[in-house]
């Protein structure tokens, strides 16, 4: 099984040179840690920045320069600033390359639901219903299953759905899955020490299992 | 060039009425319009709309305004962890209308620039469809979203001038210049006011027409809401 970390150090392997970029807030903002150098990628965060850099040093931190879960950052260079109509207009419009998202469901036919819940109150999505609404490439990174151990790949999402056949892939703690077009979790990688067996135990939806399924191949532990 | 100039704040809002629609710019705390916000609490008005990104937090931005109980409606993206907002909310006093954020950036841009409705993908086959027009362009769906515009719009800038031209820091300059647009009214508050000549051409973010008065705001205190720091 992996580690938040881990789950992001594996997605950090399938950003390629020259993306544009938009990380979720959870996992999916981990991955930054974990590129390589020499790799040129640009960061969106859709308040208005396309750039974003690592925290900032103390003495640097800046109110008027925030990502979009209102935590201070830094701008790299050849950053460029914008307004927020002009933020979804590069998501909606497909300017945007890759998108990687956290979810709480994810069904066999690549709807996710990834509302913000709290106190059983719904408080809103902010902007990631116009995100899975993209033409961008829509991956997920997340736990295989809940807290109390029910699954999070289903047959059908059983919370609000923020968007219709969207996910393309979805990057678990036990493991890689793409969704087929014709509906359906493939198992593409399966994580160290994790069988088969636990996978199919684990998911609730329809899983495609085709030849032999690969054990991750991994890094150093962290 | 035309003055635009009031003295401050308390004046700017001087001629705003119970049950009045108010756009208020920022996002989260970044770029909101505090002394605006400052003047309508010395106010006794009451049953207003605000269409904001958020709810500021209980003591602080719109949170103000929610505290005092001026608001029938609010309008916003996403409203976080905000306890007095959930009270009002839960007990029936105060309503909610959720937008994804860029529809809601988007509806307003729409207001400014005079198109009353456009389709968007964002929503499709979600309950934000509900009782909504659905049609198919390129094999796609898309839903129809209509025009927001309001009596008053209130934002904030980094520098301007007594025409009213802005020019934004940063990231605060998010929903404040679509806002600018959409409003009957529009107050635009800076950091640093000044003389008609001054701003370059070239660097303006908002044109002077689209603001009807402006002021310099003053202890500006720009609260952050998750300060972060390299490790």
């Amino acid at each position: 099984m992996l580690s938040k970390k881990q789950i992001a150090q594996r997605i950090a392997s399938e950003i390629k040179d020259g993306q544009y970029i938009y990380l979720g807030i959870g996992i999916p903002t981990l991955i930054a840690n974990y590129l390589p150098e020499q790799l040129q990628v640009v960061f969106l965060s859709e308040n208005g920045l396309l750039g974003i850099g690592p925290y900032p040093e103390k003495e640097d931190m800046d109110p008027d320069i925030i990502n979009a879960s209102k935590e201070t950052i830094s701008m790299v260079k050849g950053s460029s600033l914008f307004d927020s109509a002009e933020g979804f207009a590069m998501i909606r419009g497909g300017h945007i390359d890759l998108s990687i998202l956290g979810a709480l469901e994810v069904s066999e036919n690549g709807d996710i639901s990834n509302w913000k819940i709290s106190s059983g109150l719904i408080k809103g999505v902010g902007g990631a219903l116009d995100l899975v609404a993209s033409e961008a490439k829509l991956y997920v990174a997340m736990h295989h299953c809940h807290k109390d151990g029910s699954s999070k790949l289903l047959k059908h999402c059983e919370m609000p759905i923020t968007g219709i056949k969207c996910v393309q892939k979805i990057f678990t703690d036990l493991g890689v899955f793409t969704i087929l077009p014709e509906g359906g979790f493939k198992l593409c990688e399966r994580a160290p020490g994790v069988t088969i067996e636990e996978i199919k135990a684990k998911t609730e939806g329809r899983l495609v299992i085709k030849g032999e399924i690969k054990e991750m191949e991994f890094f150093a532990q962290d | 060039m035309i003055n635009k100039t009031v003295k401050d704040g308390i004046e700017a809002v001087s001629d705003i009425e119970n049950g009045a629609v108010i756009l208020i710019g920022g996002f989260g705390l970044c770029g909101i319009p505090e002394a605006s916000i400052n003047a309508l609490l010395t106010t006794n008005l009451k049953d207003l709309t605000c269409i904001s990104n958020n709810a500021g937090v209980d003591d602080f931005g719109v949170g103000l305004l929610i505290k005092q109980h001026m608001l029938r409606k609010l309008i916003a993206s996403y409203v976080g962890e905000n306890l007095e907002f959930e009270k009002q909310y839960t007990a029936g006093t105060l309503e909610l209308e959720l937008i994804p954020q860029g529809t809601l950036a988007e509806r307003i841009r729409a207001g400014g620039a005079g198109i009353p409705a456009f389709y968007t993908p964002a929503g499709i086959g979600t309950h934000v469809a509900d009782g909504k027009e659905v049609r198919e362009f390129d094999e796609r769906l898309f839903l129809l979203e209509r025009w927001i515009k309001a009596d008053f719009a209130l934002i904030k800038a980094w520098k301007g001038d007594t025409a009213g031209n802005l020019i934004y820091k940063g990231t605060a300059r998010n929903f404040n210049p679509l806002m600018a647009t959409a409003g009957k009214i529009t107050i635009a508050e800076v950091e640093e006011l000044v003389p008609v000549g001054e701003l370059d051409p070239n660097q303006i973010h908002t044109p002077g027409i689209y603001v009807q008065r402006i002021f310099q705001g003053n202890n500006y205190e720009k609260r952050i809401e998750n300060k972060t720091v390299r490790k």
